[in-house]
């Protein structure tokens, strides 16, 4: 057993570190000048020369992120909860989320900029338009799935819609839930970012922005190393969290 | 029509009275015409092949179904039991058997004085921290007819409850199961389509015809009543038998 979890991780530094080493030596070998495309180290140089500055950046991009990611979770939750108490809201509500996905969201990051200002306010809305989505339509699913016979047994115990909803249909669909903040939290900082080049003064997207208007490219990886790690570790919580919650979930599978 | 048992002087209670129910889903006719009764302290089987409404005739009895024509009375509180358990599987026991109670808002202290009172007699005792995945499927039964008795403590209504259970659990199961009506005491139908099954267990059996259904035949069973075990080895019970299938 021990040998197969060695391997799970080894495979996947192997395949991440090989890139890395072809990267540097074509960089090297064709001495690409760095404004067409930097070295992993100097990319990591210029990530640990510049650190304050992008930490100063950062800061600003992790509080849009986690504020429009709750604002996120808390709207999908009403809206869900809303939609399966009442079926005509659920049809009213469902087509209208689905088509909202479909507007590209650069289209309408700028519209935000217009009406909110260049402060945080349009950034944690694009947050919003971007999480919510997923994260909504996995507890609409999640709720919808519930077994009859179980809809059938809380009826027989005369159970209030409340009581139904709070031991049956939350806890059930928890695995949906998620499943639904797993995609949610791959998308919110780069939302984030999205909403920082359109405007602003403070963030890593707005780092971003002017360090490729310098043609500073050790930089602009730089920052996307940062988001990409700020990614990975946040979906890494968000796992920790499932676990540790669908305990039940894990162990049934396993059985 | 049996609806009517003997009018003497100690007429037994009826606690499940239909009258000649019709029920329909769109064009199809399910029942056309059934009239059944149950009394107090009885073990009634509803005996019927796949197909024959049985759980429509379930879900009447226990409120979950209106019915077209005809009259549904029962006389107490009535719980019910599936072949699945439908334990939550996020609750440990003891919380799937106090949900019950919870959902009537009964006080947390008398919540556990009753579990703590019935979970040795169910043979729960021991087991109320584990999660339904760390129980076997006889164990998980258990839960769910406790949580049945949570519900309510007149009238159990039984819909294959043993069906997905081995053969050796089951038999153990439908032993317990007349255990349990005894030390409780309460009335029990039972809805199967096992012919052995409605015989060890039954006071009277209905027989069930096939889609639109009506009751074939009302059976008493009236050997072995006070030692259900020896049904199992009677010759009664195979005459019995031949005589159920040429019905189905």
């Amino acid at each position: 057993m021990k040998k197969f979890i060695n391997t799970d991780k080894i495979y996947p530094a192997i395949g991440i570190f090989g890139i890395l080493i072809i990267w540097q030596a074509l960089v090297v070998i064709r001495q690409t000048p760095m404004y067409i495309l930097p070295s992993p180290i100097d990319i990591g140089l210029a990530l640990v020369k510049d650190w304050d500055l992008i930490y100063y950046h950062l800061i600003v991009t992790v509080y849009e992120s986690l504020a429009g990611f709750a604002i996120s979770i808390i709207l999908a939750f009403l809206i869900s909860i809303f939609m399966d108490s009442f079926n005509f809201i659920k049809k009213l509500l469902y087509p209208i989320l689905v088509i909202s996905q479909t507007i590209p969201i650069i289209a309408l990051a700028p519209l935000f900029i217009i009406w909110f200002g260049f402060g945080m306010m349009p950034k944690i809305v694009t947050v919003v338009i971007v999480c919510f989505f997923p994260i909504a339509i996995n507890l609409v699913d999640g709720m919808d799935s519930i077994d009859d016979d179980y809809l059938k047994l809380f009826k027989s115990m005369k159970a209030s819609k409340i009581q139904t909803l709070y031991h049956l249909k939350l806890p059930f669909s928890m695995v949906y839930f998620f499943s639904g903040l797993k995609i949610g939290a791959t998308y919110m900082i780069m939302s984030a970012v999205i909403g920082e080049w359109l405007g602003g003064d403070r963030g890593i997207g707005v780092y971003m922005l002017r360090a490729k208007n310098a043609y500073a490219l050790d930089r602009v990886f730089a920052s996307i190393v940062v988001i990409v790690g700020l990614s990975i570790l946040l979906i890494t919580l968000i796992e920790l969290m499932s676990k540790k919650i669908l305990v039940w979930q894990n162990e049934r599978d396993e059985e | 029509m049996p609806t009517q048992t003997n009018s003497s002087t100690n007429k037994p209670e009826e606690v499940i009275v239909l009258n000649n129910v019709k029920k329909t889903f769109g064009p199809m006719t399910v029942f056309e015409d059934i009239s059944l009764h149950v009394n107090k302290n009885e073990v009634v089987s509803v005996l019927g092949s796949s197909g024959s409404g049985k759980s429509t005739l379930f879900n009447i009895i226990a409120g979950l179904y209106g019915v077209d024509e005809g009259i549904v009375k029962v006389k107490g509180s009535i719980g019910y039991m599936q072949q699945k358990d439908l334990l939550l599987p996020w609750k440990t026991v003891y919380d799937n058997i106090a949900l019950p109670l919870k959902i009537k808002k009964v006080a947390k202290e008398d919540i556990n004085m009753k579990i703590q009172k019935y979970l040795p007699v169910v043979g729960l005792q021991g087991y109320e921290n584990k999660y339904p995945y760390q129980l076997s499927g006889g164990m998980r039964q258990r839960a769910s007819f406790m949580r049945t008795l949570m519900t309510a403590e007149d009238i159990m209504l039984f819909d294959e409850a043993f069906g997905s259970l081995d053969s050796v659990t089951r038999g153990q199961m439908q032993k317990w199961l007349l255990e349990m009506k005894d030390i409780l005491g309460n009335t029990v139908l039972f809805i199967t389509h096992d012919i052995d099954e409605a015989i060890y267990l039954s006071d009277r059996i209905y027989v069930l015809s096939k889609i639109p259904a009506k009751i074939q035949k009302e059976i008493v069973v009236d050997f072995h009543k006070d030692d259900k075990d020896k049904r199992l080895l009677s010759h009664k019970l195979l005459e019995l038998k031949s005589e159920i299938l040429k019905l189905l």
